[in-house]
């Protein structure tokens, strides 16, 4: 399993691996909000966790298409599924990998985004925690979103539609923990129930997505 | 231990290929399956590499003991021939690639990167990664496409070694390899057109 992450976080790092895509998408839309809502800093402040949620979860979308894609056309998924590694491990490692490599820069990078759309000053720390404990979820069912597509040429599209209303219940308990933070309200409900949900994903998730994986490797 | 196949039935896209195939291989031997393009070679290697589930049949010895090589050699373009192999080492439980580099004669390559490797390179690093699985069947879907004459004979020899050592192999290929096996054409074994109309579940794949 170590050595399957290492080679994941070497690929995303080398050449064309990916990495910073979907971080450089989050910068692009979060610095282009101010532009295009215009001067009002009382409004940016309201929409603000709203706007870094859903940056964080478009950016997140924006790279699943790499997460099985390549090691399918390549023939490394073949040979992983004849390998003693479970099948339910190896894509435990793919979405841990998809979340260091995406979910982690963009949890780092959301206070300085913050800044940029007049974030509250209480709400820094119930946003980090919150992306924190929330984009884990989006990667762990993005892996089941890519294992349910991955046979299918530029499969992006139907990935999405399928894997967006699964993203809905941690977007909204991970943007409502946010947005209470910053009106200095107490936001411990919303936070609960979004780990509830992220854990619950990772545990069961991967056993989902590696039983639609044998039936897209047949 | 024995890979042994009995009254085997697979199918292609929920049509079945072949039906009532039956072989066996003992250690230290190697088996040729022969059969025109569509026969159903490869479908009939998947399956028994545990990648899709057989109509019917018993397929006894395959669990843990596969190592499957198929049309893809999965190498990664940006990782070197050297990580390529020791990555593939550590997911079988494996520590030592040095033979597998010399059986290739991949040592002088073993720094460049995959994706700059030809053709018959790839292939070469492909089929050394079955001698780092430590598995004792081979599997082996045209393994010598893309390789020169010299190639084909490191490849002969590696399998050779690898049957004296015990080991068995089981090679789907249309040219001579030049090994001491027994050949076995699927041929007579393609399904009947009545059969094809059999229910599958593909409308809900």
């Amino acid at each position: 399993m170590i050595a399957l992450l290492r080679r994941d976080l070497m690929l995303a790092f080398r050449a064309g691996g990916g990495f910073g895509l979907g971080l450089a998408f989050f910068l692009i839309v979060t610095v282009l909000v101010p532009f295009s809502v215009g001067p009002q800093s009382d409004l940016l402040a309201t929409i603000a966790p709203g706007v870094l949620w859903l940056g964080a979860l478009l950016a997140c979308l924006l790279s699943l298409d790499r997460l099985l894609a390549l090691d399918f056309e390549d023939g490394t998924l073949d040979l992983l599924a004849t390998a003693p590694l479970p099948l339910e491990a190896a894509l435990s490692v793919k979405a841990l990998s998809h979340w260091l490599t995406t979910g982690l820069p963009l949890v780092l990078a959301a206070p300085l985004l913050g800044v940029m759309l007049n974030l509250a000053p209480s709400g820094y720390l119930w946003l980090v925690a919150s992306l924190g404990l929330g984009t884990p979820a989006l990667s762990a069912i993005g892996a089941f979103g890519a294992a349910l597509t991955v046979g299918i040429k530029r499969g992006g599209l139907l990935m999405s539609l399928l894997v967006l209303p699964l993203y809905v219940p941690t977007l909204i308990f991970g943007a409502e923990t946010a947005r209470r933070g910053a009106m200095g309200l107490d936001a411990t409900t919303p936070l609960i129930l979004l780990a509830g949900i992220t854990f619950g994903t990772i545990a069961l998730m991967p056993f989902a997505s590696a039983a639609v994986l044998r039936m897209t490797l047949r | 231990m024995t890979l042994r196949v009995t009254d085997l039935a697979v199918a292609r896209g929920g049509v079945p290929v072949l039906d009532g195939v039956t072989f066996a291989v003992a250690p230290g031997t190697a088996l040729i399956l022969r059969g025109p393009n569509g026969a159903g070679k490869t479908t009939l290697l998947r399956c028994i590499a545990g990648l899709q589930p057989p109509l019917s049949g018993r397929i006894d010895g395959a669990e843990e003991t596969i190592a499957y090589a198929g049309h893809a050699d999965g190498l990664k373009a940006m990782l070197s021939v050297r990580e390529n192999l020791e990555f593939w080492a550590q997911v079988f439980g494996q520590t030592d690639i040095a033979p597998a580099l010399i059986a290739y004669d991949l040592e002088p390559l073993q720094n460049r990167l995959a994706g700059t490797l030809s053709a018959g390179q790839k292939r070469r690093l492909g089929l050394a990664r079955l001698m780092v699985t430590g598995r004792p069947v081979w599997v082996l879907d045209e393994p010598t496409v893309s390789l020169d004459v010299a190639a084909v004979e490191l490849f002969a020899a590696a399998v050779t070694a690898h049957l004296a050592g015990g080991g068995m192999a089981l090679i789907a290929t249309h040219i001579n390899l030049g090994l001491d096996a027994q050949t076995f054409d699927i041929t007579p074994f393609r399904a009947k057109l009545s059969q094809r109309s059999a229910a599958s579940d593909e409308a809900f794949l």
